[in-house]
């Protein structure tokens, strides 16, 4: 039924997301290549890190952009529960898919940052551990979307999990804080030396984060309106074979 | 209160299923004990690392034989067409929830209590205090409440033997790190000042959250 809802949701819409969308890829795409100069050409080589500082500069907006990108599944799946219009669960589901992919990356450069900087690979330490829980639910919550085989039903189950998965995670950063602070680790505290950012660094993070969160937005309206797509084909489909 | 009756009433039927079937409670048993006899071997527990070990490998057991005892029990519901007859019925879905929880924390209850004895001759260690009494307590009504929602989740689900897992293991950390805490400063490995003060009111604190949002979530998600 769902589905059905969504189809009919009017095609003008699904016709005016990408000019909306062009203009956002063209523009994030020139802010981006602007974003690569300032990181790599203006920003100054760490004096004590050197270069691999760099990652600095895509991993912090890329972990930021991922928080954002869980809090609107939380906000779409309450309007949802709350409205039951599909149009919010599109939003939760195309800001979970796309967070789910900001937040590996986020892993990931992270990983090529702890190596050098701490040594290590990994660290059990609260962000870290937190930031992987929040991978594990989120790629759960895609999961549990693909595998309802009732669409309206799935949707309902992803909006629950939406909801308690974001709520979560604060109780699951301050419990594996406490775990933490009971077992001291070899490893030296996390960013001793971030309290000390230039002045242009500073600039060229948030520079970075607003061309990262730009594209967060380009995405999730573009996997919107993928969604839109296949929820007129399916329901074509279906007609199709009604009529046959 | 009006609900008490609507879960009693559905408290006793699972009970009497179970009774005379059995067949949740000794699976859940068996594969509980498997799971201490595989890590035994998996860790080479040595007597000077038992109380190492033993809170993690406790905790590891009741957890996997709890989810076990959990999805069984929503399965059932669903082969039998049972749940459909529960959402029908006149009660509230809030009645339905803690009725089917409550069922599973006694399912739970009654495994971690005949797993606990094999466990702690298996692993040579007899400690049992009231502190691991309240840690179990608490962290069973945790596991119970969460894993309620999600294995009427989970049931609905393609390959619903791994949804439940999935989905319950990531958010029920809190309650596990809780437990497997108070656990270790109750067997008497690791500093003990401080850690049952701090993490029993905790696990407290994690139960009354997931009380009051498990019941909620469940009442508006779960359709006919």
């Amino acid at each position: 039924m769902a589905s059905a809802q969504g189809a009919s949701s009017s095609p003008r819409s699904g016709l005016a997301f990408p000019g909306l969308n062009g203009v956002l890829l063209v523009g994030t795409g020139v802010l981006m290549l602007v974003n690569l100069y300032l990181i790599f050409l203006v920003a100054p080589t760490d004096a004590v890190l050197g270069e691999v500082q760099r990652v600095f500069y895509f991993h912090v907006p890329i972990a930021i952009v991922s928080f954002v990108a869980f809090f609107v599944v939380f906000v779409a799946s309450i309007g949802y529960l709350v409205t039951r219009k599909s149009k919010w669960d599109s939003v939760a589901h195309a800001a979970a898919e796309v967070g789910v992919v900001f937040v590996s990356l986020a892993l990931l450069t992270g990983i090529v940052w702890a190596r050098p900087v701490w040594g290590v690979w990994w660290t059990w330490e609260p962000r870290l551990t937190t930031t992987l829980i929040l991978w594990l639910i989120y790629v759960a919550y895609l999961m549990l979307r693909s595998y309802v085989p009732n669409k309206s039903q799935g949707a309902l189950y992803a909006a629950g999990l939406g909801i308690i998965g974001f709520v979560d995670v604060p109780i699951v950063y301050y419990s594996v804080q406490w775990w933490r602070s009971i077992h001291p680790s070899a490893v030296v505290g996390p960013l001793a030396d971030a309290g000390a950012l230039e002045p242009i660094m500073q600039w060229v993070l948030f520079y970075s984060l607003a061309v990262f969160l730009l594209l967060f937005l380009y995405l999730l309206l573009e996997r919107m309106h993928l969604r839109n797509v296949e929820d007129r084909l399916s329901a074509l489909r279906f007609l199709s074979r009604m009529r046959r | 209160m009006r609900m008490l009756r609507p879960m009693a009433a559905l408290v006793w039927k699972d009970l009497l299923l179970e009774l005379r079937s059995r067949d949740i409670v000794v699976s859940a048993l068996v594969f509980g004990f498997l799971v201490v006899v595989v890590f035994n071997f998996a860790l080479k527990v040595s007597p000077e690392r038992v109380a190492e070990l033993a809170p993690g490998i406790l905790w590891v057991a009741f957890a996997f034989a709890g989810t076990l005892a959990m999805s069984r029990a929503f399965v059932r519901e669903r082969e039998q067409g049972g749940l459909e007859g529960l959402l029908l019925a006149p009660v509230s879905r809030d009645a339905i929830f803690l009725g089917k929880a409550l069922v599973s924390f006694l399912f739970m209850l009654v495994i971690e209590a005949a797993l606990l004895p094999v466990f702690a001759i298996l692993l040579n260690f007899t400690s049992f205090t009231l502190t691991l009494a309240g840690a179990i307590l608490l962290a069973t009504l945790g596991f119970a409440t969460v894993g309620t929602l999600f294995s009427a989740i989970a049931v609905q689900t393609r390959s619903r033997e791994v949804m439940l897992p999935v989905l319950f293991f990531p958010i029920i950390l809190p309650v596990l790190i809780g437990a497997v805490e108070v656990t270790g400063a109750a067997v008497g490995s690791g500093p003990e000042t401080g850690v049952v003060t701090r993490w029993l009111p905790l696990l407290a604190v994690f139960d009354a959250v997931f009380l009051v949002i498990c019941p909620w979530i469940f009442s508006i998600i779960v359709e006919e």
